[in-house]
């Protein structure tokens, strides 16, 4: 018996030390041991199962090894035992003993959680049975859009919490990494059926209260579906690597009563008939560079940087930009293939450089352009108006669809 | 049987460090690059396969580092992302698989009694393709300090387009990476099965075949099978990449999609690739220490067969939140769930194996129940998130990592060193340093829960993997993870060392190494002459 036992007590001194150092740590964590509390009716589904699953499991791992230990105290040399020779089952009765473990698992597998789990996936994936709304997510390198198709309400949610915080230069908030500018807010006890795709690569739209997760597939529209059941903020992130700032591409959703919902949605319709209305109107140069650099720090610092020196070679530099101390129009006034206004409206294929005609509204992009044209030690001196954006996209009507 | 006595003992020269008894041969590096000694280029494979485990251990170490504490401290999100898919490839491509491919090399001949490989020259080939594939892999990471490229792959092993298609110049050097690899995978592969096929020895039926042999010969169709297929995989990512052809881009008439589709019909039977190795050699150590012959050895080889048919049917179970149409997410939960039988085959006859044997607990013994232990949770957990419905939740999550990392560090690397510290003696004739040995096992065993048991919770607690910085939820896990991978990095300078030990020196070794050894290599002396078995024995 002495002699396996010695290297526990070998271990025995580095342990405590260890645990002894971490104890301050342990002591005062707040640890999450199972899943965060479930809101919906599959997250509620998916909670029970999970329970079921690991009391099932632990039983399995429980029994199988208890036997296995009873065996390795019995069975060992320094006790005397003679080994047996046996080397497959004989006999009816041990036959029985062999294959009773394996019929326990088919029964396992096949009917105690084979049968909940097809009416599982059946209720998952029923998205359109008295669904009451859609939502369309599209997931872009590093946030997510919004899209209500019923009322056209359609915006971006960027991650708030600031680099500052990342870089440790700056105390990190509660909700570290899971903040947003614009969150996603859904009306509660309605069967919301969600469309999913993404412009460039693959992401995955995550929300762990609901127990829903899918991929957002460049070019195929995914679906599922959440009936949130208690309004609150829920939070949760993009779970698939999608490039740099994977883990900064938080999903926040507000779930409201339907009144406040309904009303929210007003508020954001207006919102949008007030940033349509900035196209009409003429801008000054300065008005637009002020704009710009909001949007410039929201939708290119990512990756072009805030001083706008890029990192190359993935991301290239504004300042000093080739593309963007071209020329802004032809002279025609028709957009010139592979300028900086054709880059910012249409993007770059097979790069994080996306179209940004299909997120920014004109007086933003209007905005943008001319700042990067005159920010940066790039002194171009021109602009551009909301309104002659707002025309391009009509005569590259074709490219847009 | 033929006695080793008969054998020519004159130049007992297999052995990693000994010098050749041969006059003709070349010495000194010209032996190495021209060896074709099974026994020369097995040691090769494992040496390499130790050194890779190093590098890869190391990126993984600087990750674990920067997710001790929330906030970027040590690098940047970018070279994060390079970190974890390199260190996936290294340890697959360039550690397991090699160290399993050293493995059947030194012990396959001794096992069924032949003088060596059955194509030696291919042998050579197949490991020294080995070098410059990892200089691939690895060669971005230093061309970067130079300025040139913007690092190595930073997609993840997985390579998903069109992620991809949209990253540096680390992705093509991964793809030609790969291709390499995979050459040289299969032509280990088939060298294996030729061998297996024509030189057993007279008497040695297929179905006394040593279980070690079965399980590297369905690993050697799986992957004669799967690895045209990644390479035609990343190949089509090449050309997507450089041709203009669309594959994987939607808007070009492709679907990104195909891609999963394609890397994980290679990819799931890569994880029995890596293990059947290692459940043939299992029963091996437990019957020795058990003094008690194999128990059920058919039911084993009728599992791995299964396993290895069961492997390539059930892909999709690693991407079911892809919107999978019902149908082929009710097909593919219930065929991976199927694979729990045979699986439950192999436990059931290691542990009938040990029952009302004469156990005793010698360092390769407590790696093999070690491996029983944690590969069992990862078996348990692989259920678990066979369904459907929970993998939802699961999958992309921290849960995923800890099961994978139980199937393949404690299922994989543990199996390797059982293998290691079973059949070192025979290899060097000397005696491994128990005392070491065992040290090395316990704080393998404790350091490894410590760093992935905390894992589990944190994928319960939703977060997501592959994230360079986390919120803050999910620091003390995070910390206590750190803490453990440290420990079980270092742990590894003992394995390291004990394996330098025993190759300088050490007690010596008798011809059966240990007491309860049943089968041909324990006939020959320790370590076995030059060429292996001169006169086949006869097994009756």
């Amino acid at each position: 018996m002495k002699t396996p036992h010695r290297p526990c007590l070998r271990l025995a001194i580095p342990l405590p030390a260890l645990l002894a150092a971490l104890l301050p740590a342990l002591a005062h964590a707040d640890y999450s041991w199972n899943f965060p509390t479930p809101v919906t009716p599959i997250a509620r589904n998916t909670l029970h199962i999970h329970n079921e699953f690991m009391i099932i499991i632990t039983v399995l791992f429980v029994t199988v090894f208890a036997i296995m230990i009873y065996s390795m105290f019995k069975h060992r040399k320094s006790l005397g035992h003679q080994p047996a020779k046996f080397t497959g089952p004989t006999g009816t009765v041990q036959w029985l003993w062999a294959l009773v473990p394996f019929a326990i698992l088919i029964f396992i597998d096949y009917i105690l959680v084979g049968i909940p789990a097809y009416h599982a996936v059946i209720q998952m994936e029923d998205t359109k049975t008295k669904a009451d709304m859609v939502l369309k997510v599209t997931g872009m390198q590093w946030k997510w859009q919004y899209e209500y198709p019923d009322s056209g309400v359609k915006f971006i949610s960027n991650m708030a919490t600031s680099r500052e915080q990342i870089a440790n230069k700056e105390a990190k908030g509660p909700h570290y990494l899971l903040d947003v500018d614009n969150p996603v807010v859904l009306p509660v006890g309605k069967k919301v059926r969600i469309l999913i795709t993404s412009t460039d690569v693959i992401h995955t739209w995550w929300v762990p209260q609901f127990a829903v997760k899918r991929d957002a597939i460049p070019g195929f529209l995914r679906e599922t579906w959440v009936n949130i059941e208690t309004p609150g903020i829920y939070r949760g992130q993009c779970a698939e690597l999608c490039g740099k700032d994977h883990g900064f591409m938080p999903v926040v959703v507000q779930a409201l009563p339907e009144a406040e919902y309904l009303a929210w949605i007003d508020r954001k319709k207006s919102e949008m008939a007030a940033a349509a209305a900035g196209s009409e109107k003429t801008w000054s140069k300065d008005e637009l560079i002020a704009a710009g650099k909001d949007v410039y720090e929201k939708q290119c610092a990512v990756c072009h940087q805030p001083n706008g020196q890029g990192m190359p070679p993935a991301f290239p530099p504004i300042a000093g930009s080739k593309i963007v101390t071209g020329p802004l129009l032809s002279p025609e006034g028709k957009l010139i293939k592979d300028s900086h206004v054709d880059r910012a409206l249409n993007g770059k294929e097979g790069t994080a450089m996306q179209a940004f005609k299909n997120t920014l509204s004109d007086t933003e992009l209007a905005a943008v352009i001319t700042y990067q044209r005159n920010s940066f030690g790039n002194a171009k001196g021109d602009f551009i108006q909301p309104a002659m954006i707002k025309i391009l996209r009509q005569t590259e009507k074709k490219e847009i669809l | 049987m033929n006695k080793a006595s008969s054998l020519d003992h004159a130049a007992p020269s297999g052995d990693a460090t000994g010098q050749h008894g041969y006059g003709s041969h070349p010495a000194g590096i010209l032996r190495w690059l021209t060896t074709t000694n099974h026994k020369d280029i097995g040691s090769m494979y494992l040496i390499f396969a130790l050194i890779m485990f190093f590098v890869g251990g190391a990126m993984i170490l600087a990750v674990r580092a920067e997710l001790f504490q929330p906030g970027l401290q040590l690098m940047q999100p970018e070279f994060f992302n390079q970190l974890i898919g390199v260190h996936a490839l290294v340890m697959i491509f360039a550690a397991l698989m090699p160290a399993a491919t050293g493995f059947a090399n030194w012990q396959i001949p001794l096992m069924i009694g032949a003088p060596d490989m059955a194509l030696p020259r291919i042998n050579n080939w197949g490991f020294w393709l080995l070098p410059p594939a990892a200089m691939l892999l690895t060669l971005p990471f230093i061309l970067a300090i130079f300025g040139i490229g913007d690092g190595a792959v930073a997609t993840g092993w997985t390579l998903y387009a069109p992620l991809s298609v949209q990253g540096g110049m680390g992705v093509d050097f991964a793809i030609f990476a790969i291709h390499i690899l995979g050459i040289s995978s299969i032509l280990g592969s088939i060298n294996i099965i030729v061998t297996i096929f024509n030189l057993r020895a007279p008497g040695m039926t297929m179905m006394k075949l040593p279980l070690f042999c079965w399980g590297w010969l369905i690993t050697a169709f799986l992957l004669i099978a799967t690895i045209p297929v990644l390479a035609g995989a990343v190949t089509m990512l090449l050309t997507d990449r450089h041709f203009g052809t669309n594959f994987f881009n939607a808007a070009g008439g492709g679907d990104p999609i195909l891609f999963q589709h394609l890397f994980w019909f290679f990819g799931h039977p890569e994880v029995y690739i890596l293990l059947l190795p290692v459940w043939g050699l299992m029963p091996h150590v437990i019957s020795t220490f058990s003094r008690k012959p194999v128990y059920g050895y058919k039911a084993q080889v009728y599992s791995f067969i299964a396993i290895g048919v069961l492997g390539v049917v059930v892909w999709a179970h690693h991407f079911l939140t892809a919107g999978l149409p019902v149908p082929a997410l009710l097909y593919f939960m219930y065929s991976t769930m199927a694979i729990s039988l045979p699986l439950a085959v192999l436990f059931f006859c290691w542990i009938a194996t040990m029952w009302r044997g004469a156990m005793s607990f010698e360092t390769p013994m407590l790696f093999a129940i070690g491996f029983i232990v944690l590969f069992g949770m990862a078996g348990l957990t692989g259920l678990v998130l066979a369904d459907v419905a929970a993998d939802a939740q699961y999958h992309h999550s921290y849960f995923v990592v800890a099961h994978f990392h139980y199937a393949l560090f404690a299922g994989g690397i543990m199996g390797v060193m059982t293998g290691v510290y079973y059949w070192l003696p025979k290899w060097t004739g000397h005696m491994v340093d128990e005392k070491l040995g065992k040290l090395h096992f316990w704080l393998t065993v404790v350091s490894f829960n410590l760093t992935f048991m905390p894992q589990f919770f944190l994928g319960l607690a939703g977060m997501p993997r592959r994230i360079p910085d986390y919120a803050l939820q999910f620091t003390e896990f995070n910390a206590i993870s750190t803490v453990g991978a440290f420990i079980l990095g270092l742990s590894q300078l003992i394995f390291a060392y004990v394996v330098w030990k025993c190759m300088r020196g050490g007690g010596k070794a008798s011809d059966r190494v240990w007491e309860g050894t049943t089968g041909l290599e324990w006939d020959l002396p320790s370590p076995p002459p030059h060429h292996s078995w001169e006169t086949q024995p006869v097994i009756k």
